[in-house]
């Protein structure tokens, strides 16, 4: 449609950026985010910070668990227990609620315990079954996870397709970039401070290239995540639109279908010669969650699945026994077809749950170069595009509304976000601690935050609402440090000496951020604007640069 | 990625002009049918791309779900995989070629075996 071919695809590379650029740059911030979403989930309940939770034996905690679990929910169809781990001390107790007569209340929740329509969930206490010290009410890093496919104040369906449509489009850019990119080795050793869009264009390119293979790997697992629901094409017609039969082929560990409760009480058998056998064939330590169904009644089912952890495929095996009589029913293996094994993986990979510490930093690293990636190219667009305006401006005319309206939503979508991030977490600690649905109050305050800095950005996106943002953005997420300081007893001098990784490495992250975007801030302060002319434009009609 | 400003072929350059008011405007909206084809040409690739992409890549998902080898399970998560690796260079196709015709054309040619494909299964499964 160009001249050429390389012309096209720099065409299309900078149309399928620009337009989704925003929210793509969302998604990958909070994508980032929930690489460490435990930890952050952590970071956000200070309650915990002091259980010193020790490792006990998993006969023991699952015994807990279940105690807890007959005393608490007797009449649940389901239960699932999560067995703690090191980025995770708590074991987690989760249960459909009872079926409860239509219109009648649900019952109160207890201390500690958190609901979320018909599913309710605990942190318990590995040693007592009691729920661990009643924490703030708070989604945590949960709350990221979901806005990175989600989004919020929408249902989930409609979040999930434009979040595919982005993704796609996001697909096309890196490739289209590839093509385009003619020197991609060369310039990745090219930067060009202070030149204006050369800068830009080299610290986009550098981050691009530097983490390429992450990029092209994270945004096609993305969509391989949801896939069954983007291209449900295929299965549609081959099982004539039997959803749970094609389920169950692809995902034997979901079990088998759930018989019908008999109505026949039962006790149910005890845990220890199961997690015996799961020992035996997996090794100790090697369980990461145990499913009970129908418990308590005659034909309850027991799973339990094997920890993902040194194995890139998110599928688990799993065993499943009779929940009466404990004979082992079935045994799902991992051993399944090449394309139904290359899904697992690839989805595995996109949650990066398999990673060990250093690995997940990596891929914290290159989610963050995709950040910088995806905000240099909007950035880009905008210098390029006010370039086109430098004889108009010196002539006291005003720049075009595209690039007012993209120099708007640049300070909204990326210096806004900055700020909001670190505002959902100054919430945690600031709101009230027993005020009435706090966990819903951090996420509209985040919101909140995030409307205000981007109506303002739209309002007045100049170099000097820039600077003003990103120093807030600064201060926010460099002072949280200090914010934990003064909230909790866990500060730096007491998280490091105590091994507290998860809380030490929070605060001293949100610290490197805060550093990182007070240099930006200072920078932009610093540098003159890159064309003098504009200077000279009345001071009515002058569009002071953005960048 | 390159910083020379590109000439697009059938519409003017496109250079800010400041009008009466101080106000300005790019200069290549609507002057003559050349700028008008080029706009609809633009369009009428953007629509191939989204929704002729999508419909190609649907039905070569669909035809790997019925005709690759393995286990029904498989065909139609390969199907899946392979799918937006179509759609990606439906994408590709719809913006690199020469003119919008060609763009629809390269995306119904192969959509047409696709679909007799897709079509040839449902009949031999409802035959009696």
């Amino acid at each position: 449609m160009k001249e050429g071919f390389r012309q096209s695809m720099n065409w299309v590379h900078t149309w399928s950026g620009l337009l989704v650029g925003w929210v793509l740059f969302m998604v990958f911030a909070a994508g980032t985010a929930s690489y460490f979403k435990d930890e952050i989930s952590f970071w956000m309940k200070p309650e915990l910070h002091q259980a010193g939770v020790s490792l006990l034996p998993e006969v023991e905690v699952a015994n807990n668990a279940i105690a807890a679990l007959q005393q608490r929910a007797p009449a649940s169809p389901r239960w699932f227990i999560t067995l703690p781990t090191e980025r995770e001390p708590g074991v987690r107790a989760s249960w459909s609620g009872a079926p409860v007569a239509k219109g009648a209340a649900e019952p109160p929740l207890e201390p500690g315990v958190t609901r979320r329509g018909r599913f309710y969930s605990a942190a318990l206490d590995p040693a007592t079954g009691k729920p661990l010290a009643a924490t703030r009410e708070t989604r945590g890093g949960e709350f990221f996870y979901r806005l990175h496919f989600d989004l919020h104040y929408m249902p989930a369906v409609w979040a999930r397709w434009i979040i595919g449509f982005c993704a796609m489009f996001m697909l096309v850019a890196i490739i289209t970039g590839i093509v385009t990119h003619r020197r991609i080795f060369a310039d990745f050793f090219t930067f060009r401070p202070k030149k204006g869009q050369r800068s830009w264009l080299d610290a986009h390119n550098a981050t691009a290239v530097l983490a390429l293979p992450y990029h092209l790997m994270i945004t096609y697992t993305g969509l391989v995540t949801l896939m069954l629901m983007y291209m449900p094409w295929g299965p549609q017609v081959t099982y004539q639109g039997d959803q749970q039969a094609f389920t169950a082929e692809v995902f034997p560990a979901s079990g088998p279908r759930d018989p019908k409760p008999s109505g026949i009480a039962t006790p149910l058998t005890p845990m220890a010669p199961l997690i015996a056998q799961a020992q035996q064939r997996w090794g100790e330590g090697s369980i990461t969650r145990i499913t009970v169904n129908n418990p308590g009644d005659a034909v309850a089912t027991i799973t339990l699945s094997r920890r993902g952890g040194h194995d890139m495929s998110s599928a688990q095996p799993a065993m499943i026994f009779n929940g009466t009589s404990g004979k082992l029913l079935s045994e799902v293996d991992e051993d399944r077809g090449a394309a139904i094994t290359t899904r697992s993986v690839l989805y595995g990979l996109h949650l990066g749950r398999f990673a060990d510490p250093l690995l997940r930093g990596l891929f914290f690293v290159s989610g963050l170069a995709g950040c910088v990636m995806v905000a240099t190219g909007l950035l880009l667009w905008a210098v390029k595009e006010r370039n086109k305006y430098t004889k108009v401006v010196a002539k006291g005319g005003r720049v075009g509304w595209g690039s007012r309206l993209v120099d708007g939503l640049n300070v909204g979508a990326i210096a806004g976000l900055m700020i909001a991030m670190p505002a959902f977490f100054w919430a945690n600690r600031l709101l009230p601690v027993g005020m009435a649905a706090r966990g819903q109050a951090e996420i509209d305050l985040f919101f909140g935050v995030w409307a205000v800095a981007a109506i303002a950005g739209l309002a007045w996106p100049t170099r000097r609402m820039w600077i003003v943002q990103l120093g807030i953005a600064a201060f926010l997420f460099g002072a949280i440090p200090l914010l934990n300081a003064a909230t909790t007893a866990t500060h730096l001098g007491a998280s490091i000496p105590a091994g507290m990784w998860a809380v030490a490495g929070f605060d001293l992250t949100c610290l490197g951020l805060g550093a990182a975007l007070l240099l930006c801030a200072v920078w932009l302060g610093r540098r003159k604007p890159a064309n003098r002319t504009q200077r000279a434009a009345p001071a009515h009609l002058s569009q002071e640069p953005a960048l | 990625m390159s910083s020379t400003p590109v000439h697009i072929e059938g519409a003017p350059a496109s250079v800010p002009v400041a009008d009466a008011d101080g106000y300005s405007r790019h200069d290549w909206l609507p002057r003559g049918s050349a700028a008008l084809m080029y706009r609809l040409g633009v369009a009428s690739r953007t629509l191939a791309a989204i929704v002729g992409g999508y419909a190609l890549s649907a039905l070569v998902a669909t035809v790997s779900a019925i005709y690759f080898p393995g286990t029904r399970a498989e065909a139609a998560i390969f199907g899946m995989l392979a799918s937006f690796v179509i759609y990606t260079m439906a994408v590709l196709w719809v913006f690199a070629v020469r003119s919008a015709w060609r763009a629809w054309l390269g995306l119904l040619l192969p959509a047409i075996p696709l679909a007799i494909a897709v079509l040839f299964h449902l009949y031999l499964r409802s035959a009696p």
